[in-house]
């Protein structure tokens, strides 16, 4: 366990070598946040709410989802595949730990370093420039701090499936930005998932997507109530389990056939 | 006297895909590929002891790195048998890695953005060494390889000289008993290179330390190792003394004239017809190599009646290098056992 903590401070004192990339990144959150809100606002018009969700909950959703998006987001699956096409996997298959749980800590340390640097920050401007509706409710905000838990670790594993996927496709630069759109589009980042045709909605409700957006967005927003917390935290739980089994299965063969690029 | 490596038999094979030419090749290529095995590493075996100090040399693309990665538990060989330490190195990986410290000169293990220390207390960490130890066995390391002032400094910002120390460092802080180093000196100065030497035979003898080095820096293997096992696409080629090898093939020696006056090969050969000479010309007309047996009524006779007959400005015995005997070796392909 000592080793995973550790790992997780290395990271984040890495982010803190170069924290002043984070800076301009929390002025692209706040315009990006702002842009919605005025493109929303435009499709409000004087509506009281749409698909059950008012102005207020709508810009807060926005706000918590790009925020939130902060913790969650890593770039471990770009930094597996640069360690395999540089060789540098070599160096730590020499090493005493899985490889994967290491990456994920990495992944965490850095999640952590942005929650506390980047969102909370980002959240205080954010709050004073927009209309945002901050929830009073002790179980809420346990009830979010959760779900961005479950949301972290299935987008981790995703991005550990794409990485690892360098391991056959030497060059897979096209299939993790693929991902990353398909991610923000269909984790409800962009558009709350409520806002899509029906039959879209039933396909997203069997993909594991909406777990990493949608799901703490509206917890936090109290889009969701009573027992339909209960079902999405269980649904993104199911998810977290379920990935664990195709990020192994493709690790072992990963493993296999490893062949160290360059020496 | 205890095996610490134990290899029977091994083999990788990769595939290596080619393309077709032409777009059409290109279309083609989409769904099936053309591919040939290529053998790297083709049946070889060998065994090394506790505190041996080991060479491992070969050309590039001869088979060692890939030897060593399999040794490392980084590649899984297509066929034969590993024993490293008393376990499969790549079946157990993890309990294996902690039995063994890998430098690999051309890539670094410590953190590119922290500071020396913080690499080497993640690795503390990682390899859960217990802080006595830690502070006993790394006081001594830092001091010899003399890294104590830069442990606070980035890695980014060192020299590769200062680097290749502290990566050195960071692959013992665990003590093993095993190192593989590949490469370590590549690209470092006279005075960093003897400086490791020093410190890698220093551990060999503090600590019973096992090395099985590559380099292509033959000074490296004739300083420290007193055997060596040559690769040749794949194959072990020679596996002995380092004595033995120069012995075998440094037999003769050349004598090197530098005459004040022309002289001619027929000359030459006339004065020294008594013993059995090879003359050579050499970079000008006034300077020429004698080849001959290295024995001394041979090399003084040889001398003696050259320069009674002609006056010379220099005069040199050259014996064959290491090197000029393993390219010899390479150019003929097999090793002869004396």
């Amino acid at each position: 366990m000592g080793k995973y903590i550790e790992m997780i401070r290395i990271r984040f004192l890495m982010m803190l070598a170069y924290r002043t990339n984070y800076y301009s990144g929390i002025l692209i959150y706040s315009i990006n946040i702002g842009a919605y809100y005025f493109l929303w606002s435009a499709i409000y018009g004087g509506k009281e709410n749409i698909q059950g969700l008012s102005i207020t909950q709508m810009t807060t959703y926005i706000a918590v989802a790009w925020m939130a998006r902060a913790f969650y987001f890593n770039n471990i699956d770009r930094e597996i595949a640069m360690e395999i096409k540089e060789g540098k996997v070599a160096v730590e298959m020499v090493r005493p730990y899985p490889y994967l749980n290491m990456k994920m800590m990495q992944g965490l340390g850095e999640g952590i370093f942005r929650l506390l640097f980047f969102s909370v920050p980002g959240m205080i401007i954010v709050a004073l420039v927009f209309p945002i509706e901050l929830s009073t409710n002790a179980s809420t905000w346990l009830f979010f701090f959760l779900s961005i838990t479950f949301s972290f670790i299935i987008n981790t594993q995703i991005n550990l499936l794409a990485g690892i996927a360098t391991f056959f496709l030497f060059n897979n630069d096209g299939l993790i930005r693929a991902k990353r759109v398909v991610i923000d589009l269909f984790s409800g980042l962009i558009l709350p998932l409520s806002f899509y045709p029906m039959w879209a909605q039933n396909v997203m409700s069997y993909l594991p997507f909406q777990g990493i957006s949608y799901i703490p967005s509206m917890i936090f927003t109290e889009g969701f109530k009573g027992s339909q917390i209960y079902e999405a935290l269980l649904n993104q739980a199911i998810w977290s389990l379920l990935l664990i089994i195709p990020v192994y299965g493709l690790w072992i063969l990963a493993k296999r056939q490893l062949v160290v690029q360059g020496g | 006297m205890q095996n610490i490596i134990d290899v029977q038999g091994l083999k990788k094979e990769f595939k290596s895909f080619s393309s077709r030419s032409g777009l059409k090749g290109a279309f083609r290529d989409l769904f099936t590929r053309n591919y040939t095995i290529k053998t790297a590493v083709d049946d070889i075996s060998f065994t090394i002891k506790k505190g041996e100090m080991v060479g491992y040399i070969g050309e590039n693309g001869a088979g060692k790195s890939t030897s060593i990665k399999m040794l490392t538990g980084i590649l899984t060989p297509t066929d034969g048998k590993i024993v490293v330490n008393g376990m499969n190195p790549h079946k157990e990986r993890e309990k294996f890695v902690k039995t063994i410290g890998v430098v690999f000169g051309q890539r670094s293990q410590l953190w590119w953005d922290i500071a020396v220390q913080e690499s080497f207390r993640l690795l503390k960490k990682i390899y859960n060494v217990p802080d006595q130890q830690y502070e006993e066995h790394m006081k001594d390391v830092i001091e010899t390889l003399d890294i104590g002032p830069l442990l606070d400094k980035p890695v980014r910002k060192l020299s590769l000289g200062q680097r290749m120390r502290c990566e050195l460092a960071a692959a013992l802080i665990h003590n093993p008993p095993l190192l593989f180093l590949d490469e370590p000196t590549i690209g470092l100065d006279v005075l960093v290179k003897l400086k490791i030497r020093e410190f890698l035979k220093r551990i060999n003898e503090k600590y019973g330390t096992t090395i099985l080095l590559t380099t292509h820096d033959l000074s490296d293997i004739e300083a420290l190792c007193e055997r060596v096992v040559m690769l040749d696409e794949g194959k072990i080629i020679y596996d002995g003394p380092l004595k033995e090898l120069r012995e075998n093939w440094a037999e003769g020696k050349q004598i090197q004239f530098q005459f004040s006056e022309e002289a001619t090969l027929e000359e030459l050969q006339h004065l020294t017809q008594e013993h059995l000479v090879v003359w050579e010309k050499g970079e000008s007309d006034l300077v020429w190599v004698a080849s001959v047996e290295a024995e001394e009524t041979v090399i003084s006779g040889v001398i003696g009646k050259v320069t009674a007959a002609k006056k010379i400005a220099d005069l040199k015995i050259l014996e064959i290098s290491t090197e000029e005997i393993i390219r010899n070796i390479y150019v003929e392909g097999a090793v002869r056992h004396g």
